[in-house]
């Protein structure tokens, strides 16, 4: 096409107090569109809702098993096992030494009728200690570092320096498992990740795809605003709403069933967390969770409208 | 207020629906567009209404080169050019008012001036009672006569009508005929495509006819 040269212009409305209004009236005639078809609405947020619920669902598990895990590390105590030649008035003595240190916060001694009492309460092999005829358990003094010694690192080396004393035969870290665990969570939130790309992808195909029929179904609509002089910015508007409250209908239902699912889990976890003599309870939804699914479920409808739009607007030609 | 310099339009099928047209309309004349079907009437006012673009030739409407307006222009021309459709093309989900509406709803007026103007546009074609009507419940005539209100709401400067008696009985193809007059005679540029020869005889206005894409006739500017 030739070279635009300025002809006599058109005149533009460009008031943005009337476009404001008019945007606002068309986000409203859309979300009433919406609700003219509630059943179908409500099928395409639910399979919306489904997918931002499910990736969210599990990041706060995995966030929640961090937590607990965290809590554990933190407070992870050194077992000392003495010297079984140490009698109990020795084992208070290396208690009270070790209690002296400024590395340590708290200390405890199990001394060996304590130990058999509780072997014989938790083991399960409490009739096989009978057949015993002396105690064999040692004395163990529980050590919890200062709250300064912080890591598997740290608190390995202090239990290096303490295995250094004579009264003592091993210093034990119990740390080797929170940190599996610290890996596990790891990959599973890595696999969360990916599923939620997957299904943020599928978010967009399902909008883009109810957008496209909705195109589709208001063709001769589309036809005859082109033809009184409607610009494209004009029938684009009601379609990119159209997605927009897909979205946020979708995290609307994607919170409820989070939220349901949370209280489902409450009481199993509860018990589960007692088995282990734990108080942990389940956070309830998080602020990050709050706002990915109440702010990525629109942006990712007014995307896939968008898409589809770009696709297919462009096509519907008045003739 | 309309003008064609050698103007074709070359479909993609090889069919060559205009070749070499030259013609001028005045501000404020009205004419008829006649000739066989096939003949080039819908082609020539598709290109003024920008609903296809002309491969050879410069067509002018109000001042402006078509041919130097970009996509992005077409809207804004689409306004000051009403058009008027045998099928009518109104919108069957929406109100006999909603449809008049449109093209002020389009360009972003009030509601207030929407509903005065629209209203106005009603009682000129005469069916002020019928605005919550839905178009389904009208005769033809009276579809046709939303179609036309529909056309002139936004006052554009030129209107076109492509065979908008073609499915009337004759009395109702005089009425609308004589609505075009009222609008030629407050100034409105018309150009009205039909093939209904013995209406537009008596009518006396300027008739073009067109032959296999070419101006075949032209009674010329009467008066």
């Amino acid at each position: 096409m030739a070279k635009r040269v300025r002809q006599p212009g058109f005149r533009r409305n460009r008031n943005p107090v009337t476009w404001l209004l008019r945007h606002a009236q068309m986000s409203l005639s859309s979300l009433g569109r919406l609700s003219r078809s509630p059943l179908t609405t409500l099928m395409t947020a639910a399979v919306i809702g489904i997918a931002l619920a499910l990736p969210s669902g599990l990041h706060m598990l995995v966030d929640n098993v961090r937590q607990l895990s965290a809590s554990w590390d933190g407070s992870a105590s050194i077992s000392l096992f003495l010297n079984d030649a140490v009698s109990d008035e020795q084992a208070e003595q290396v208690r009270a030494k070790v209690a002296a240190r400024n590395d340590i916060a708290d200390t405890r001694l199990i001394d060996r009728a304590a130990a058999l009492d509780e072997f014989r309460r938790l083991s399960g092999f409490g009739q096989a200690i009978e057949l015993l005829d002396q105690n064999p358990l040692p004395p163990v003094v529980l050590a919890r570092p200062a709250a300064r010694i912080q890591g598997s690192d740290a608190v390995g080396h202090l239990a290096q320096e303490l295995q250094a004393f004579r009264e003592i035969d091993l210093a034990q870290v119990d740390l080797q498992w929170v940190e599996r665990l610290g890996a596990i969570t790891g990959t599973i939130e890595r696999a969360v990740l990916v599923l939620a790309v997957l299904l943020a992808g599928a978010v967009l195909l399902i909008v883009g795809n109810t957008i496209r029929l909705e195109i589709q179904n208001r063709h001769s609509e589309i036809e005859v605003v082109k033809l009184v002089g409607g610009t494209d910015a004009f029938i684009r508007r009601p379609f990119l709403y159209e997605g927009f409250w897909y979205g946020l209908l979708g995290a609307a239902i994607a919170l409820i069933l989070v939220i349901v699912s949370l209280v489902l889990l409450d009481g199993p976890v509860e018990r589960l967390a007692g088995l282990y003599n734990s108080r942990f309870e389940l956070a309830a939804v998080d602020w990050g969770s709050f706002l990915g699914i109440v702010g990525g479920g629109p942006l990712l409808g007014l995307c896939g409208a968008w898409l589809a739009v770009g696709r297919h607007l462009a096509h519907v030609q008045p003739e | 207020m309309i003008r064609f310099d050698n103007v074709a339009k070359r479909y993609p099928t090889g069919h060559e629906g205009l070749s070499g047209v030259d013609l001028h309309l005045e501000p404020g004349e009205m004419a008829f567009l006649t000739g066989h079907s096939g003949a080039g009437k819908s082609t020539l006012l598709k290109l003024i209404g920008l609903l296809e673009r002309a491969t050879r030739g410069q067509v002018w409407v109000n001042g402006r080169n078509l041919n130097k307006l970009s996509n992005r222009d077409v809207p804004y021309h689409r306004r000051e050019v009403g058009m008027i459709f045998q099928d009518h093309r109104l919108l069957h989900d929406r109100t006999v008012f909603d449809n008049i509406a449109l093209p002020l709803v389009v360009s972003g007026m009030g509601h207030a001036e929407v509903t005065r103007r629209v209203r106005a546009a009603l009682d000129k074609v005469g069916l002020l009672k019928k605005d919550k009507v839905f178009p389904i419940a009208l005769s033809g005539g009276e579809q046709q006569r939303v179609g036309i209100a529909r056309a002139l709401v936004s006052k554009p400067p030129v209107l076109l009508a492509d065979e908008p008696t073609g499915n009337l009985d004759p009395e109702l193809s005089r009425e609308i005929m004589e609505l075009f007059m009222q609008f030629n005679q407050v100034g409105v540029t018309l150009l009205v495509a039909t093939h209904d020869i013995d209406l537009v005889n008596r009518l006396g206005k300027r008739i073009i006819t067109l032959r296999n894409g070419r101006v075949a006739g032209d009674s010329g500017t009467a008066g």
